[in-house]
């Protein structure tokens, strides 16, 4: 017998050709699937939707993780996804929900956006607590913290918190958007969520 | 009737000279464009800062880049209210705030007293504009 009859016997009726073609298709697919997650991963893509451009985007642009001294940013993902893959996919799941409500228009104008606000802000932090504030952590680690550079109220602060076991979020409330409205004791406010709600 | 006149052109003529030795602060005309602005650091975060005088509003030792003043929240009430200063170890709210203009006491700082930084500013490194001697009085030196 010649040697293409051993071959056919090994990888069955469709060869060695067909196996690498698999091989091949497999990558591509992977690959595609992969590009397209990430390009859902990025700013452009989170802002071309208006909601968030005209809104979150807006809020974002005033703040330090937007623009610094060094240039170093944290976009939307950044923060909002998770790095690690099943996390990302089921994250990912779940925001197609998000463009359900887009289709639905539940934020489509900024007055509609505000009152929802104190939902979707409180909706997020319950989230980065059950996460132990994983994406602030993927750039801040409390193991390589120099105290002796941060200011007098930073460095009090983060070694009570520390010992505490606090994470992030528990105080950093608010740093990358607008707060919704909060009781804070002044004048009359309607529709306030209790100061509680920031430090927990 | 003469003397008058004589008057009133010694005092335009005075004025003149008066309008010509005033400078402004800027260093230049009214319709000049600004100067750009320096790059003025804030100092770090540190203890509280002396005071000149005796009404003077306490200065703010850290920086408030970022600490929202809004409808919705107030960033310095966060730390400096009765109820959360003990925790975040800041200074109280003076309780003079606490009195509206009505002039009843309240539970907290009254809405008028809101915005903390129309008399509490954050310092930074520039230079006064022009210099000058003042000196607190005695009892107020440090």
């Amino acid at each position: 017998m010649d040697e293409n009859n051993k071959t056919a016997r090994r990888f069955g009726p469709f060869g060695l050709g067909a196996l690498v073609a698999a091989f091949v298709v497999g990558i591509l697919f992977w690959g595609g699937f992969n590009w397209a997650l990430e390009l859902t991963n990025t700013e452009a893509f989170c802002i071309s939707c208006h909601e968030m451009r005209d809104n979150v985007y807006e809020e974002y642009r005033q703040t330090i993780h937007f623009q610094n001294r060094t240039g170093v940013r944290a976009t939307c993902p950044d923060c909002h996804v998770p790095k690690e893959w099943f996390p990302k996919i089921k994250r990912k799941i779940q925001a197609s929900n998000e463009l359900w409500h887009h289709l639905l228009g539940t934020i489509d104008t900024r007055e509609k956006f505000l009152a929802k606000r104190h939902e979707l802000a409180q909706r997020e932090w319950a989230r980065m607590k059950a996460n132990d504030s994983q994406e602030c952590r993927n750039c801040h680690n409390y193991d390589y913290f120099d105290y002796s550079v941060q200011g007098r109220r930073a460095n009090l602060m983060h070694m009570q918190a520390r010992e505490e076991g606090k994470t992030c979020i528990d105080c950093h409330k608010g740093i990358a958007h607008r707060l919704p409205n909060i009781e804070q004791g002044v004048g009359v406010k309607t529709d306030a969520l209790p100061a509680d709600v920031l430090h927990q | 009737m003469k003397k008058s006149l004589l008057y009133l052109t010694a005092l335009l003529l005075s004025s003149a000279a008066v309008a010509q030795s005033v400078q402004t602060l800027r260093g230049g005309k009214v319709d000049d464009p600004d100067l750009p602005p320096g790059n003025y650091q804030p100092p770090k975060d540190g203890e509280p800062l002396p005071r000149d005088f005796v009404q003077q509003p306490p200065l703010i030792p850290h920086k408030i880049d970022g600490y929202e003043i809004s409808l919705n929240f107030n960033k310095c009430l966060d730390c400096h209210a009765w109820d959360r200063a003990t925790q975040m170890h800041a200074p109280r709210i003076s309780i003079t705030h606490f009195r509206d203009r009505e002039g009843s006491e309240l539970t907290n700082i009254a809405a008028s007293r809101y915005f903390c930084n129309q008399c509490h500013v954050p310092q930074t490194n520039a230079r006064p504009l022009v210099e000058n001697t003042f000196t607190p009085v005695q009892g107020w030196r440090q």
